[in-house]
């Protein structure tokens, strides 16, 4: 199944360790806040990607199914 | 305040339509024709009849279905599909009627709520029947009158044995989002009445973690006549791709602020005087958009003519702005309290909107710096779609379309002119400051 990568901005405190970990998905903006690439993430980041998910300091990324 | 049209209300009828597919389609079939007098039970009852049960869960759904009905919140989300999706998602369902109007420039489901509540409190007992729910609330306004008259209703109705399930009603916060379906649920849960992230949807888990059903109160009353007179009916006002009507808040450019029910369909000149003192409309309240009046006059109160144009029909808010107001200082008071009405919760917008609105202010100002535009439309494509509710993308589409409808005042700026330099506000706005962070519950 495919997946794509939310953020819960509700969670989200703006760490912008995701943006370290997955510069290929995520860049920050001008406040340190994650912009996630759109569309479903590619089976070769899946590595780099659970690691953003699970590396989060307040679990706000989120790998759902894609819509 | 007047309420309705000036087509005379057909003579009490026990459970017939109101003028089924006459010339005026029924027409007013929410609110009585003359004046504001509140409808009792009695008369209800003689009007109407009981609700009409129809003994099992899910019969009322195709009817829905082959009637159009749309939520009349603003969203215009299909109803049968909400129903359906609610009836499948599981087992004890909750259904909440939702009337937290938090738009400030909309009067009609307060209006709705204290003429014709019984209508609402019949649609709140089908709609919880035609889902299989037996936990069903009301959500209003801290507006101590009109819970009175609502507490009141559901006393009477309970005496008479009209009702399935008991109907809980449960305080909103006086907040813009308070009415937001998982705000909503958030607060119903004893929560603050602030959005969440979704998914999971409300309609997947929302209060208790049990399905849940919310419907504008304007809805509610619509479907309790659906389930009286059918799907014909129904569409008998408005159009084949968008059936019924709805109630409007019109906002005259004299200042005469009115509540009136209206089919979709309805050229919008017939509804707002559009003359030469008029500059521009506003489509769908402060989440919506500006149209210049012209364009607004060759249109009708409908998605297929609003949308094309960057606005929508929402929750039927229509303001006419006189042509002596400045609608960028309008724009500008609108975003501050936009801002201001961020729950907080996500970074982007509680960062954005705070710099938006300042930036409206410098724009608002003679010979602003012209750094300003450019910042605020980098700060909008920044917010834009990345709130957990969509109170970011409504606050940047009203202010982008005011910047264009508008532009031609930001150049009256730059040359140190303005059209309104006195600064009368037009737009109804709450009086005072902000809240505080602890009256989100």
């Amino acid at each position: 199944m495919t997946k794509q990568l939310r953020v819960d901005p509700t969670i989200c405190s703006g760490h912008g360790l995701c943006a370290e970990l997955l510069p290929e998905l995520i860049t920050l903006d001008e406040w340190g806040y994650p912009i996630v690439a759109d569309g479903p993430v590619p089976r070769s980041l899946d590595r780099h990607v659970r690691r953003a998910v699970t590396d989060c300091p307040v679990l706000a990324l989120r790998l759902l199914p894609a819509s | 305040m007047t309420y309705g049209t000036t087509v005379p209300h057909p003579a009490p009828e026990h459970g017939r339509p109101p003028r089924p597919g006459g010339t005026d389609a029924g027409l007013p079939r929410l609110l009585p024709a003359h004046g504001a007098v509140p409808v009792d039970l009695r008369t209800h009852l003689d009007r109407y009849g009981a609700p009409p049960y129809l003994g099992q869960a899910g019969r009322l759904i195709p009817v829905l279905k082959a009637a159009g009905l749309t939520g009349r919140g603003g969203a215009a989300f299909p109803v049968h599909r909400k129903l359906a999706a609610v009836a499948h998602a599981g087992t004890r369902p909750v259904v909440i009627g939702n009337g937290a109007e938090g738009e400030p420039a909309s009067d009609k489901d307060k209006s709705l709520l204290w003429i014709s509540p019984h209508l609402v409190l019949d649609g709140l007992q089908l709609a919880a029947e035609a889902v299989g729910s037996a936990t069903v609330g009301l959500y209003l306004h801290r507006h101590p009158r009109l819970q009175d008259r609502l507490r009141s209703a559901v006393a009477q109705r309970a005496a008479a044995g009209l009702d399935q399930a008991m109907v809980e009603i449960i305080d909103a916060p006086p907040r813009f989002l308070a009415g937001e379906e998982s705000a909503l649920a958030s607060r119903v849960n004893g929560g603050p009445a602030m959005p969440r992230f979704k998914p999971p949807m409300v309609f997947e888990r929302g209060v208790v973690g049990r399905p849940t059903l919310v419907q504008n109160v304007e809805t509610l009353a619509h479907l309790a006549l659906i389930a009286r007179f059918g799907a014909a009916w129904f569409r008998a006002a408005g159009t084949a791709a968008e059936p019924g009507s709805m109630l409007c808040t019109l906002h005259q450019a004299d200042g005469r602020r009115d509540v009136l029910e209206t089919g979709l369909g309805t050229p919008l000149h017939s509804l707002l005087a559009l003359d030469g003192q008029v500059q521009a409309v506003l489509s769908g309240g402060y989440h919506g958009a500006w149209l210049p009046a012209a364009d607004a006059a060759r249109m009708t109160l409908s998605n297929v003519d609003l949308q094309p144009a960057g606005a929508f029909v929402g929750a039927g808010v229509l303001v006419a702005l006189p042509a002596d107001c400045c609608g960028i200082a309008e724009a500008a008071r609108v975003a501050r309290f936009l801002a201001l009405e961020s729950a907080g919760q996500c970074g982007p917008c509680f960062n954005g909107l705070p710099r938006i609105a300042a930036a409206m202010d410098e724009i608002a100002r003679p010979r602003p710096d012209p750094r300003a535009v450019t910042d605020m439309f980098r700060w909008a494509a920044l917010v834009q779609g990345r709130g957990a509710c969509h109170h970011p993308d409504g606050s940047v589409r009203f202010i982008r379309s005011a910047l264009h409808v508008f532009r031609d005042e930001i150049t009256n700026h730059g040359q140190g002119r303005c059209v309104d330099p006195a600064r009368r506000p037009f737009l109804p706005l709450p009086a005072g400051t902000a809240l505080s962070a602890a009256d989100w519950s």
